[in-house]
Order: structure tokens, then C-alpha cells, then sequence
């Protein structure tokens, strides 16, 4: 395989095999998420209420409600950012958006370069200080483990190689290459690793709300 | 800037407990990888599978521990901290776990941890981290390595089915004892036993009872003139406490339990009243049906705090003198993060109190008062090590200026105690009980005035 038919490779086949895996993977992962729950524990079922499920969800998508998030508003504010960009920069990037109009003939409004290029900054920015975090704050040290590492620098690597390869720093093909493969990586990697508490997270959040609002009637943020 | 409290010293992790100590004898390493592997594997489900695959490790939990919060933020006092302790590291070994481990895992999970679930609302997830401790209570009871005070506790629920190995004659005489005393006050005062058909049951801890019947006394007197028909079983099922529950002993929890709703359905009451009593609570109203198989508990349950409430709004007490002395008011755990009963608790001060106080946190929020959970129950060998951990609680209260606590839980009121004791604070800790008998117009409410 030459270099031309590797990246029309991981630019095009690759890419549609990632987009499955993704989206198979969590589909598959969430149904065998609630067989589990359906098989082992059912009647969190009986306890699920919808009302109290989206309470808890929304209280605690809204910045700085929770208590919890007001005593740590550092933090908190680093992270709603983080979480946000890794969603909103790869998705109405100009040149992805042209990417999937040159293939599927699909496309979206997209952001300007200029601030693609700052937001991406700031992503890299984040992940630099959710390391810092690690090695420096003695109780989230004291819990690390090498995979936590793994974790940001696969989140991180589609940015910093997007981030070298818009410059065109260094080798741009091989950067390129790079930052096409991290993405792909990363998108497999969601519904196999921890990567997966993004689905997860909000079907505990129900879980809890119910449990606190609906049983107990009590906040729980 | 606050001043913080007096005494410090470290936690000691060598406290013997010769419970876990004959516990961990018997054992042998293929025993300890059986029990270990048996339980999780048979009694857990999605939910650990979840929390674990979830956990992003942030520990934005570890603000949420008082614990932690006692011990300068102490890395190993942190409830991931805790978990990484003590369930990771079973799982992680798969259950191939040593003696030593073993001992640091009980002392973490059973005088380090209140379950009461603050954590949880730390957590941007919500993982119930209590659910995780108490699984490894579950373990240690498995392994007959739980402490040795609070073990003797299940077994007297076990044997007695009241907490503090009260027989049943001396459970019906103190009663009566305290029936004749309050007739001296009220002529035609009755503790009705056994009452078919009336409309609640009075329940109470064993504590009561045992030593401080003098509540019962007072008890008796706001139902006689509140002019409620009301009854206490003379039979087993009558003391709502369950130490079981917090020992991993579901068996016994759950005949415990189970026992009590029995008490409630033979006599026909229309609902279970509950004295001042955290835990009881949690176990009656939110842990024992499950176990049952009844997602809500199947008779209504009130805690004193919702009955007092509607004995003052109601006009069925009404208060005469209000008191005095600006008070505080501790919200415990399970009535509160547990029932949400912290809203009712403040509208009772108000009716009751000239002068009031937040604490700080307060309502869910409030800090657990260290006895909970089955933490003072593990006895005298751990009572320095919970002093130590409740630094945070000692300042919080300090912090008030208040000289007097109501702590509408028996946990709570015996922890604080304990605490205002050992930091040398000169507070004085109140039932609302006590402060609605001393306030009370002591004439009997006659319906439609």
C-alpha cells in the first residue's frame, strides 16, 4: 500500500468503520447496559421516575448549581469547558464539515478558523492542567492510575495533532496521518473504555435523582 | 478566620478489635478468596459494574467527607480513597486478599465511612458510594470479621429482636412503669398495648427502654394530650432500630424489619410513628421493604419530626412558653438526604424557639454527626479514632455560638455528645421531644375547639 491509498484509506473507509464501531458499539453497549440491569437489578425499574431523572440531569448540567461544583469553581469551570469544546470544535470544524460534504453532501454551519484554532487551544490547555491535576493534587493522585493518563492523552492527541497539522508545524503529511488515526482511535475507543461515562453518567444521575427526589424527597446536587 | 478545635492527634490504624481479631484467626486465604468471590460475583449487579466502569477517578467526592475534611485532607480518607481501599482492592486481587488488608478494609469500612451518602452529591455522577461500603460490610459480616460491639448488637436483634437484649417482661414493665409516673401528671393517662385498631403505632429504639425511658414518659404525655389514639406493641417488632443493616447482615436486618411492619399490620394501625431516630428511620422506610420485595414500605411511616409537625399546625399541642436560649439544629443524614424532612424540622424550631441559628452546611447538605452508620455502635476500641474523625463536625458546631443542639436522631444525639464532650464545648444537645414537653400547654386537646 503506497502512502496515496493509506490516507485514502484512513480518510475514507476507515472513517465510515469508526463511525459504526461508534455508533454499533454504543448501541450495543447501552442495550446490554439495561439487559444487565433488567437481568441482575430490576428494580431500579420500579425506582426510575422520569420527572425526577431529568431534574437531577438538568440541575446538574447547569454550571454552578450544583454545591458541588461552587466550591470547586476552578475546576468545574475548566471542566464544562473541556467537555463542551471536545464536542463543539471537532463537529463544526470548516474543514470536517467539508469533508463530509465532499463525501456524503452533507454540511452544517461551521466556526471560523481563527477561533477553531484559539478553542483548540484551550482544549489542549485543559487536558494540561487535568494532568497537572493528577500528579500535584495529593487525593487525585492518590487515586490515579496509569490508564487515567491514557485517557487524556488519547482525548488530547486528535487536538494537538489537528492543532500542528492546520499550521502545517512539522512533517504535515505525518501529522495529518496522525490526527486522522487519533480521531478514528478515539471515536472507537468511546463505547469500549471509560470514555463511555459520557452515556453512563446520565443513566446514574437518573438513577440517583429518582432515588433522592422520588424515594426520598431530597435534592441531590 | 475560625478558630478550629483544641485536640488533635492522628488516627490510629493498630486499635485491636477482638472481634476482627477472632475473626480473622479462623480464617484461611481459600476461605477469604471463596467469601470474597461469592458475594460479588452472586449479590452484586449492574449497578457496581457501572459505578466501577465509570468512576473518571476526579475525586471531587473527597470534599464531601467529613473524614477527610477531620483528617487535613488526608488522601486515604476520601471516599474513592476509601473505595480504592478497601472494594477495588478485593476485586483487584480477586479476592486473594491478606489478614493485614483485611484488617485495614473493616477498620475503613466500618469506622471511617457513615454511609451517608454525601458523597453522592458531590459525585457530577451521582455513584452511591455508600452502596459500595456497605457491599464490603456485606463481605467482612460474610467473613465474621465485623467489629465486636456492633456485632453483639445484631446478635441481640437476633436473639430478642430489639437491640439492647431487652426481655419482654422488662419491655412491658418499663412501660407501665412510665405510665405511672405520667399518671401523677395526667389522671387518666394510658400507654395503650396491643391497642387493636388505633391510629398509629408508637415505635422506639431499644435504647429507650434500656436507659432513657424518661423519653417514653414524655412520649406519653404529648399523645395523651394531643388526645391520640395510639399503641405500643407489647410483643417483639416494638423497637424500630436495626444495626443488622449496617453490619452487611441482610438476614437480620430484614427479620428485623420484617417484624416490625408484622407489629403494625396485627394491630391495624393506620400508620407506624417513629420516635427521634435517624437510622430507624432508613431502615424502616427505605431499606427493609426492599429487602422484602415492597418498593415502598407497606404500612405509611412518619417520623416524629412529620407527626410533631402536625400536632402544633393541627392545634392538637399548643405551646405555651417558646424557649428561650437561641438553639441550633443538626438535619441527620437519613431524615434529611434520607426524607427531606429539614424544611418541617426548621417550621417546628420556629413554632418552638424565640431564637435560631443555622448551621453550616445545613438541610442535605449538613455534615453527618460521625455516629452514624453504625460507626459508634463499633464500641470503646474505636471512640478516640471517631472523636478524631469529627474534627470538621466540632468546628461546624463551634462555628454556631448556639448553646444548645437539637438533634432530632438517638445516633446524632449520643455522637454530638460525644464530640462537644471531647472538644470541650459547652453546648447542651436536645430531642425536639424534650423541648415540645417542656413548651406544651398541658391540658388535653379536645377536637373542634
Amino acid at each position: 500500500m503506497n502512502m496515496h491509498t493509506f490516507i485514502d484509506f484512513i480518510m475514507g473507509e476507515m472513517v465510515i468503520v469508526s463511525f459504526v464501531i461508534f455508533i454499533a458499539g454504543t448501541c450495543g453497549r447501552l442495550l446490554w447496559t439495561f439487559i444487565h440491569i433488567n437481568k441482575t437489578e430490576n428494580f431500579i425499574f420500579s425506582y426510575l421516575s422520569f420527572k425526577y431523572s431529568l431534574r437531577s440531569i438538568l440541575a446538574w448540567l447547569t454550571p454552578f448549581l450544583p454545591v458541588s461544583s461552587r466550591k470547586k469553581p476552578f475546576f468545574y469551570s475548566i471542566s464544562y469547558t473541556f467537555h463542551i469544546l471536545l464536542f463543539i470544535v471537532p463537529i463544526f470544524l470548516l474543514s470536517h464539515i467539508t469533508l463530509f460534504e465532499e463525501y456524503l453532501n452533507w454540511s452544517w454551519i461551521s466556526i471560523n478558523d481563527t477561533s477553531a484554532d484559539i478553542l483548540t487551544i484551550i482544549v489542549i490547555l485543559c487536558t494540561l492542567f487535568f494532568v497537572t491535576r493528577r500528579v500535584v493534587v495529593k487525593e487525585v493522585k492518590y487515586i490515579t492510575r496509569t490508564s487515567d493518563f491514557v485517557f487524556i492523552i488519547i482525548a488530547s492527541l486528535p487536538f494537538i495533532t489537528g492543532f500542528l497539522a492546520y499550521h502545517q508545524l512539522f512533517a504535515y503529511k505525518i501529522i495529518m496521518i496522525a490526527h486522522v488515526i487519533s480521531g478514528e482511535i478515539m471515536l472507537i475507543l468511546i463505547p469500549f473504555t471509560r470514555f463511555f461515562h459520557m452515556f453512563i453518567a446520565p443513566i446514574i444521575r437518573a438513577y440517583t435523582g429518582s432515588e433522592f427526589g422520588n424515594v426520598r424527597g431530597a435534592k441531590d446536587w | 478566620m475560625q478558630e478550629t478545635s483544641t485536640k488533635d492527634s492522628e488516627t490510629d490504624t493498630k486499635v485491636i478489635d477482638e472481634g476482627v481479631e477472632k475473626g480473622l484467626k479462623g480464617l484461611t486465604p481459600e476461605k477469604i478468596e471463596l467469601v470474597i468471590n461469592q458475594v460479588l460475583k452472586n449479590e452484586t449487579g449492574a449497578r457496581l459494574k457501572l459505578y466501577i466502569d465509570t468512576c473518571m477517578r476526579c475525586s471531587l467526592c473527597a470534599d464531601a467527607c467529613s473524614f477527610f475534611l477531620s483528617n487535613d485532607r488526608a488522601p486515604e480518607f476520601s471516599p474513592a480513597g476509601k473505595v480504592k481501599q478497601t472494594l477495588h482492592e478485593m476485586i483487584r486481587l480477586k479476592g486473594k486478599v491478606s489478614k493485614d488488608t483485611l484488617r485495614n478494609i473493616v477498620r475503613i469500612a466500618h469506622t471511617e465511612c457513615n454511609v451517608c451518602k454525601r458523597c453522592s452529591m458531590y459525585c457530577p455522577f451521582g455513584i452511591d458510594i455508600a452502596y459500595m461500603i456497605l457491599l464490603v460490610r456485606r463481605i467482612c459480616h460474610k467473613l465474621e470479621i465485623t467489629p465486636l460491639y456492633i456485632q453483639d448488637t445484631v446478635n441481640s436483634h437476633a436473639a430478642t429482636m430489639n437491640q439492647m437484649w431487652v426481655k419482654e417482661d422488662e419491655w412491658i414493665d418499663t412501660l407501665q412503669w412510665q405510665e405511672e409516673d405520667a399518671r401523677e401528671e395526667f389522671e387518666n393517662l394510658r400507654i395503650p398495648l396491643d391497642k387493636d385498631g388505633a391510629d398509629i403505632m408508637y415505635s422506639v429504639i431499644a435504647p429507650e427502654p434500656k436507659f432513657q425511658a424518661g423519653l417514653i414518659y414524655q412520649s406519653a404525655v404529648i399523645h395523651h394530650a394531643a388526645d391520640i389514639n395510639w399503641t405500643m406493641p407489647s410483643f417483639p417488632g416494638w423497637d424500630n432500630s436495626n444495626m443488622a443493616m449496617f453490619t452487611g447482615d441482610y438476614e437480620i436486618s430484614g427479620r428485623i424489619a420484617k417484624a416490625h411492619y408484622e407489629a403494625a399490620t396485627k394491630l391495624h394501625v393506620k400508620k407506624i410513628v417513629m420516635g427521634e431516630c435517624g437510622h430507624a428511620f432508613r431502615s424502616v422506610f427505605d431499606v427493609g421493604n426492599r429487602w422484602m420485595g415492597w418498593a415502598m414500605p407497606p404500612v405509611d411511616v412518619i417520623h416524629a419530626i412529620e407527626f410533631y409537625h402536625y400536632l402544633l399546625t393541627s392545634g392538637r399541642i399548643k405551646i405555651k412558653d417558646k424557649f428561650k436560649e437561641t438553639v441550633t439544629l443538626h438535619d441527620p443524614c437519613n431524615i434529611s438526604r434520607g426524607r427531606g424532612l429539614h424544611d418541617k424540622a426548621r417550621e417546628l424550631v420556629d413554632m418552638l424557639c424565640e431564637s435560631f441559628i443555622e448551621m453550616t452546611p445545613n438541610k442535605e447538605h449538613n455534615y453527618c454527626c460521625g455516629a452514624g452508620g453504625g460507626a459508634i455502635n463499633c464500641g470503646p476500641p474505636w471512640k478516640i479514632n471517631r472523636m478524631v474523625n469529627n474534627r470538621e463536625k466540632a468546628d461546624q458546631i463551634k462555628r454556631t455560638g448556639a448553646k444548645v443542639l437539637i438533634a432530632p436522631c438517638h445516633n446524632c444525639h449520643s455522637g454530638l455528645e460525644d464530640i462537644l464532650h471531647y472538644y470541650d464545648q459547652d453546648m447542651e444537645v436536645k430531642f425536639f421531644g424534650d423541648l415540645i414537653f417542656n413548651a406544651m400547654d398541658k391540658t388535653i386537646y379536645k377536637g373542634g375547639e
